[in-house]
């Protein structure tokens, strides 16, 4: 594990039954960087992100954050991480505002109705402070899961498909926001996506995942060179479809 | 244990029932309506002059008491399902919230909603019908003490459930104080149960709680010993379902179905 690491798994493995659908995969992320999860429905994505955020027990391998054993410290390390996901809403029975206040609770957050403010003001959900999370609309909502997933200042930060609702430009904004944030606070990002081209302005580096492996892993600007593709979204159709050839070929 | 998480989980409840003020109906409705049905059940009763007993602190008296563990277990429980309902399950255990914390917070919860419920019952039903509690003096304490503790395992037991067999199985979790009723001595002693039914009713702590009530309004003095025994039923019941709540809980970890919590997701 070198010194910037803040995200080491290894071996990670979950078996449901006899099938695999996470198989003893390794990577790191570090301090700064943006790394993007990659690869098809069923691939294993959600399930590697539940595992780094201890909703779901490994059936083998580690994870370490800040150099501490996921489940040896849970409480403190999560102190430190957040996430945010299309699937994982705020309650939407509660004001944005009382979310807010609730998960700052939660994450032990000082100077918390401060931080809220800045929050409303950053994720332009000002207006929306008083309004019932349920009743906004998805692209809204998803504003206010990313607002909760920042309010505790993460150093690792867990986005899954943070911007699938969201309308061009405000994507384009969060994207921007996100990058600048992880430069700002070498906050650790783990993103998974659909959309290659976010991927590709976004991310450091990828690691494309397909029946629970990790296929290859490398810059998004020069994968589709090395692999002889036309664009990241080539690379990832040949993949999702005929994973074993491209492990052949490379 | 970080007490700001437990006043989180606390919180929750507090600011869903400022928002929507029919939750209230869940604290004062059905005690109302108990109260007053049973308070004029009592009255009708004491007025046919063929019950030589205090009718309205032995029989009012055991329904206020008997809707006071009620409102404990749902304290728990509503405040879990509010969870359930607005799937928040993979928020708050992604969150550094342990289930020692979130369990805390629903007990939390449960004091002060079934504490408010008690009490209001208690000034309605004196208003009304004339029930004084504190006819039972310093015993009062202990028969608290066991609903109390006795509630709150019924709530904790009845969310482990929920949590494993997911939302589908609330319709489990309502009646069973319903259940319990029958052997718990609440309307009559235990002593009217048939014989084969009776090693039932002493392994539920209320039993001790009415028993040593109805004793105390119309023989004096109960039996300490007995009530004693209530108290420590009630605490190893209450054990026994944080250990099985939290059982449920590192299974669902395991089998992954916290993160995907629904009706549909649990049904196979």
């Amino acid at each position: 594990m070198d010194n910037q690491s803040i995200l080491e798994v290894k071996g990670l493995t979950k078996i449901y039954g006899t099938a695999k659908a996470v198989d003893a995969i390794s990577f790191s992320v570090r301090a700064g960087e943006i790394v993007g999860l990659l690869g098809p429905n069923g691939a294993g994505k959600t399930t590697t992100i539940n595992m780094i955020l201890g909703v779901l027990e490994p059936s083998g391998g580690s994870v370490e954050i800040f150099r501490n054993e996921l489940k040896r410290n849970r409480g403190n390390i999560m102190e430190r991480v957040n996430f945010a996901a299309i699937y994982a809403h705020v309650p939407g029975n509660q004001s944005v505002w009382e979310n807010l206040y609730i998960f700052g609770l939660l994450y032990g957050v000082d100077n918390l109705k401060e931080k809220i403010s800045m929050l409303l003001k950053e994720f332009s959900l000002e207006e929306f402070a008083d309004t019932k999370a349920g009743i906004l609309s998805s692209g809204e909502q998803t504003r206010v899961a990313l607002a909760k997933a920042m309010i505790n200042t993460p150093k690792l930060l867990l986005l899954d498909e943070p911007t699938a609702s969201l309308d061009p430009s405000t994507a384009l904004l969060t994207r921007d926001k996100i990058r600048k944030y992880a430069a700002h606070e070498q906050a650790a990002i783990l993103w998974t996506s659909h959309n290659m081209h976010e991927v590709e302005v976004v991310c450091d580096r990828v690691l494309f995942l397909s029946h629970g492996r990790i296929l290859l892993e490398g810059n998004p600007k020069t994968l589709t060179r090395e692999y002889k593709k036309k664009n990241l979204e080539e690379l990832f159709i040949t993949i999702a479809r005929e994973p074993l050839s491209l492990e052949i070929t490379s | 244990m970080k007490l700001k998480r437990v006043y989180a989980i606390f919180l929750r409840q507090m600011f869903l029932l400022r928002r929507n003020k029919t939750r209230f109906a869940n604290i004062f409705l059905w005690i109302t309506l108990d109260v007053v049905l049973w308070g004029f059940v009592t009255k009708y009763f004491s007025s046919t002059g063929t019950v030589h007993v205090d009718l309205v602190s032995t029989l009012l008296g055991a329904i206020i008491l008997w809707d006071f563990l009620i409102r404990v277990q749902q304290g728990v429980m509503v405040a879990f399902f509010e969870d359930v309902w607005s799937q928040n399950f993979l928020n708050l255990f992604a969150s550094p919230l342990s289930v020692k914390e979130y369990v805390s917070g629903l007990v939390l919860t449960s004091i002060v909603t079934s504490t408010v419920g008690l009490l209001f019952m208690l000034v309605f039903a004196g208003i009304a019908f004339g029930y004084n509690v504190f006819v039972l003096g310093t015993y009062l304490f202990f028969f608290l003490l066991t609903l109390f503790l006795f509630g709150l395992a019924l709530g904790i037991f009845t969310t482990g459930v929920v949590l494993r067999l997911g939302p589908a199985s609330e319709w489990f979790a309502w009646p069973i104080p319903f259940l319990l009723g029958p052997f718990a001595g609440v309307f009559y002693p235990v002593s009217t149960l048939p014989a084969l039914l009776r090693p039932i009713s002493k392994l539920l702590p209320p039993s001790y709680t009415f028993e040593g009530m109805r004793t105390l309004l119309t023989a004096g003095t109960p039996d300490i010993s007995s009530l004693l025994m209530g108290v420590v039923l009630a605490v190893f019941y209450v054990l026994l379902a944080y250990f099985f709540f939290v059982r449920i809980y590192r299974l669902v970890l395991r089998n992954g179905l916290i993160t995907r919590f629904s009706a549909e997701s649990m049904s196979g």
